[in-house]
């Protein structure tokens, strides 16, 4: 009767494709938005604090962009899994996902592969929209493009946990209000945390964005305020802890089947 | 020759309610089989657990021989379920979630794909909303299209959810000569529903759940025949019927004025042989008949016994 062919593998490439077909359709909201917020961070910080700052021997302007561009991938890549997870928890389609031969492992790798996918695409568009701003040098393209995936991918992970739990948008917004907008903002996206008294440099270490978007700069001027190596092993050790909960969390089927 | 659907001593909780308590059942390949029960029996509950939707506390779940848990994967395969609830995916058309879902299933892009595809849209009418967006289908439309999404990996056993609720007549009609054929080309058909006739009408076998439990199981004509009878109902201008042992019905409302000059009396009766003998004592005890109907058993007859039977038993219970 089934002349259709299987490949089990299937199943999740389709499930990261729909998850990034999802976002581009609505392209004008998911990527053009972020960048156009970007580029205005842009134009306000660099139009007043560019005659009066330097950052590491570099003009403020410079410093700022790959801080937007970073801090860019991993709002986006946050926003792609929370609220596509919490969409189809709220609106019930979720079960079209939860009824198919698709494993825990294959569910976490798609959502957060679409969010890296998206906040790759959104940090791009930033970087783009920025190049004619100048002053950009590329020391280490590979730190750049490691530290973009992993922030990515923890970033991602993250709103799987957030969407996991959330069962209703405000509280999706209060994780994102008053968890991720405080870890990117204060994590020296707009300055350099050598500026900071010792007491907030101090705090700011606690803070695992700091060394991504640390890391992630470092790829660009070949200084940074920590080594490239210290920030992608606490990357790295953040994304293990994140992805172990949300597995474990995925496997019992917590909050996703009864 | 496998098991369809087998279900093992099957216990789930909610809190302090028992949603299914102890659930056994065995369903056989090509079987149309109905899962009937008020609201809250747990019809629901034992099919999320078969999808793999909900974990039961304790007990077996298994499709075509696959372990809903061990072999999940397998199971799932075997299975195609239309959800109680009219849920859509809105970034989509109707052939992108077709396709989607296609590919949930592991099924590679390939002409086949896209000819079943097409096949399904074409049987449930679907064809002329292929490219039109989930968001912009009516009701109807959309029922179908989660029809469409349960059969899209050819699944041999597929669950119906109360798939009519809400639904027009003429969606009814064509979603059963669709689902008749699916059941005749080989598909175990297991349906949820609260029209009783049309599981009456559908189904060769069924079983009733209450408070989480089988109450009755049995075929369609053995539950109809063992709870519900035929019935002789005859208007008459006298009250002669009463004196023959015949019951005069329940006044309702709305025919009470009409009630007031002719009553409807009703008799039970298991054999129609047993009619001739019937009418001749009616009429020789000179009583004129204006009205007379012959009334076919009723799932819904057999329906509210079962159910007030289980109350009386808890009652006598407690």
């Amino acid at each position: 009767m089934n002349s259709l062919s299987i490949k089990p593998s299937r199943g999740f490439i389709t499930l990261f494709y729909k998850e990034v077909l999802r976002f581009w359709k609505v392209a004008a909201q998911t990527v053009a938005a972020p960048v156009l917020t970007a580029l205005l961070y842009l134009l306000i910080f660099s139009h007043v604090l560019a005659s009066h700052v330097e950052v590491h021997g570099v003009p403020y302007t410079s410093f700022l962009v790959p801080g937007l561009v970073m801090m860019s991938v991993l709002q986006n890549a946050f926003a792609n899994t929370s609220s596509s997870l919490i969409q189809s928890k709220v609106t019930g389609n979720l079960v079209f996902v939860l009824l198919p031969p698709i494993s825990h492992s294959e569910f976490f790798s798609a959502y957060v592969l679409a969010s890296v996918a998206r906040g790759l695409l959104v940090g791009g568009g930033v970087l783009v929209v920025t190049t004619w701003f100048g002053g950009l040098s590329y020391a280490a393209p590979l730190w750049i493009l490691v530290f973009a995936m992993m922030g990515g991918a923890v970033m991602g992970t993250l709103g799987l946990i957030a969407g996991i739990w959330a069962e209703k948008y405000d509280q999706l917004a209060a994780f994102q209000n008053f968890l991720i907008l405080p870890l990117t903002f204060l994590s020296g996206v707009f300055y350099s945390i050598a500026s900071l008294p010792p007491f907030w440099q101090h705090v700011s270490r606690w803070n695992p964005v700091f060394y991504m978007i640390d890391g992630f700069r470092y790829g660009f001027f070949g200084v940074s305020d920590i080594s490239p190596w210290m920030s992608f092993l606490v990357g790295l050790g953040c994304l293990l802890i994140l992805s172990s909960i949300t597995l474990s969390a995925l496997k019992r089927g917590y909050k996703l089947r009864a | 020759m496998t098991t369809a659907i087998r279900i093992e001593q099957v216990y789930k909780r909610f809190g302090s309610v028992h949603a299914l308590n102890g659930v056994d059942l065995a369903i056989q390949p090509g079987e149309f089989f109905g899962l009937l029960g008020p609201n809250g029996a747990g019809k629901t509950t034992l099919i999320s657990a078969l999808a793999g939707l909900s974990r039961p506390d304790s007990g077996r779940l298994m499709i075509m021989g696959f372990d809903v848990e061990a072999d999940y994967r397998e199971a799932r395969r075997q299975l195609g379920v239309v959800p109680q609830e009219l849920v859509f995916d809105p970034f989509f058309s109707v052939r992108e979630t077709l396709e989607i879902q296609a590919g949930y299933y592991g099924i590679d892009p390939s002409r086949q794909r896209r000819a079943w595809i097409d096949e399904i849209l074409e049987n449930l009418d679907l064809t002329s909303k292929a490219d039109a967006n989930m968001r912009t289908l009516s009701g109807g439309m959309k029922r179908r299209v989660l029809v469409a999404q349960a059969l899209v990996h050819r699944p041999p056993v597929i669950v119906l959810d109360e798939p009519t609720a809400g639904v027009d007549v003429e969606l009814r009609q064509t979603l059963w000569q669709f689902v008749r054929r699916l059941n005749e080309d080989g598909h175990t058909i297991v349906l949820t529903t609260h029209y009783l006739e049309e599981a009456e009408s559908l189904c060769g076998r069924i079983a009733m759940l209450k408070a989480g439990q089988v109450v009755a199981l049995d075929t369609t004509r053995n539950l109809l025949s063992r709870f519900s009878s035929h019935t002789l109902r005859l208007r008459t201008a006298s009250d002669k019927p009463a004196q023959l042992g015949m019951t005069q019905e329940r006044i309702t409302q709305e025919n009470a004025t009409q009630e007031c000059t002719s009553g409807w009396w009703t008799c039970a009766f298991a054999h129609f042989d047993e009619i001739e003998p019937m009418l001749a004592r009616i009429r020789n005890a000179g009583c004129m008949i204006d009205e007379l109907e012959i009334g076919k058993p009723d799932l819904e007859d057999v329906f509210v016994r079962v159910m007030q039977e289980q109350s009386h038993e808890q009652v006598r219970a407690a």
